[in-house]
């Protein structure tokens, strides 16, 4: 239970290597850091459902020899519960167990109870009854192209699931190393959606495949559907038809390697990004612990990096470890691999730092809770 | 049957759990009635233990899928332990 019931808090949910670390703040400047939580498990994927009162949290959690599990707090993270039945398991028959849940993804507003989450290996699972239990989605487990969807440096993973803000048969969910594909019927068919985006680590007359391309995030702004931003394994796009093709936006960064996405909640052309030197040297150009910001969508790039760590810095941004919390203004935050989150409330124009010295962070969600 | 104190917060804290069954996989399957969250925690949805668990029938590792068959007993101790790897 709350202390403060009629008090609005901002909770940021961290997942690392070792456990789950949550985060509180009225103000979103000075911050409560609870203890750990699934010590020495894997947190890859958490999610804050706001659609519900109280609140949804969930975490994916890897327990090493004990196998992947999906967690529940209905009490803002003081306690954790999992179902009886596993809620995300593959159907008998499927051949495939449950190795990684890498995303949890609450569907839009008018899609109550609506929860999907990206597994590996490569699936879709979709809840109706607000992430308790999750049917796989046949139409991407059993699509033709499947036997040649590689696993990418993190596994085979389905990493990324946008759902539209008022169309609830449109899906898209990126994989690595498959790419992106699309369904306009719920999930019951798909098509890969990568026209544009080109796969660096192919020879070079065949760089634009259909699909195969190591696409780490896709990011939408609710109030643009059709519009959506990718950063992929070299390479960070726009696409302005909802997927149907893809342009690069990656002049005026420093690099066009890198893992995270994020769009601003309130102002769709304003996008951010945390560049890294290349796949063989994860670290910030220059050792400058810096995210780019664009307010064009991605026409040109601003480094942004007050508050931030003034030393060479080493550590990465994984894929999901970059978020927005929806607030007005906007907070935006980032966890590194080094064990830092860093929280902005004026867009990222100053950074201060919401954790340090947390084990290596895999993912990062914020939401402001009325 | 004997489980590790990593997973006794699944059984309510209990050290042993008595389960029936006439093999070590009629034993799981009598443990995923009774403690599904914890039956999960050694076997995946196919019914596979899990690559780093380990099960001990009277002393006697059961490791491959055929030994699922080893028979068992009134009063067999089968004890679940992580195999040691990891970091």
């Amino acid at each position: 239970m709350r202390d403060h019931p009629h008090m609005s808090e901002t909770i940021v949910l961290i997942g690392t290597r070792k456990g789950l670390v949550t985060a509180r703040s009225a103000d979103r400047r000075a911050w409560t850091v609870e203890p750990l939580q699934f010590a020495n498990k894997d947190v890859y994927a958490v999610a804050l459902d706001t659609r519900r009162d109280p609140p949804r949290l969930f975490a994916g959690v890897g327990t090493g020899h004990w196998g992947p599990l999906l967690a529940h707090s209905d009490d803002l993270g003081a306690t954790w519960n999992e179902p009886e039945l596993a809620p995300i398991a593959f159907p008998e028959g499927s051949g495939a167990a449950l190795a990684r849940i890498w995303q949890v993804q609450p569907a839009a507003a008018g899609q109550p109870g609506v929860v999907y989450a990206g597994v590996e290996p490569h699936a879709l699972f979709r809840s109706e009854d607000g992430g308790l239990s999750f049917a796989l989605v046949e139409g991407l487990w059993n699509h033709p192209h499947r036997s040649e969807w590689l696993p990418g440096g993190g596994g085979a993973c389905l990493h990324t699931v946008l759902t539209h803000p008022s169309d609830p048969d449109w899906l898209m969910v990126a994989m690595s190393t498959a790419g992106v594909y699309r369904s306009a019927d719920r999930g019951v068919t798909w098509q890969p959606a990568n026209r544009g985006i080109q796969a660096t680590y192919l020879p070079e007359d065949q760089r634009f495949p259909e699909y195969g391309q190591c696409v780490h995030k896709v990011a939408m702004h609710p109030g643009r559907p059709d519009r959506l931003f990718a950063q992929n394994h070299f390479g960070v796009y726009r696409s302005d038809d909802g997927g149907d093709s893809w342009a690069t936006i990656e002049s005026g960064l420093p690099s066009n390697f890198g893992f995270p996405i994020v769009v601003h909640p309130h102002r769709p052309d304003w996008v951010y990004v945390f560049p890294l030197l290349a796949d063989e040297e994860r670290m910030p150009p220059t050792l400058r612990c810096r995210v780019y910001r664009s307010e064009d969508a991605g026409a040109g790039w601003r480094p942004l990096e007050a508050g931030l760590p003034p030393d060479p810095y080493h550590a990465a941004v994984l894929r999901d470890a970059m978020c927005s919390d929806g607030g007005e203004p906007a907070g935006i935050y980032f966890g590194t691999r080094a064990g830092e989150v860093f929280a902005s409330v004026d867009d990222g124009d100053t950074w201060t730092a919401l954790a340090t010295h947390l084990p290596d962070v895999l993912t990062v969600r914020a939401a402001l809770i009325p | 049957m004997v489980i590790p104190a990593a997973l006794r917060s699944c059984a309510g804290g209990a050290r042993e759990v008595a389960v029936e069954g006439n093999t070590v996989g009629d034993v799981l399957d009598d443990l995923a009635r009774r403690l599904p969250v914890l039956e999960r925690r050694l076997r995946d949805e196919r019914g596979m233990l899990r690559p780093h668990v380990l099960v001990f029938v009277d002393g006697v590792m059961v490791r491959a899928a055929a030994d699922l068959d080893t028979p068992v007993r009134d009063g067999t101790e089968v004890v679940v332990a992580p195999a040691v790897s990891g970091g």
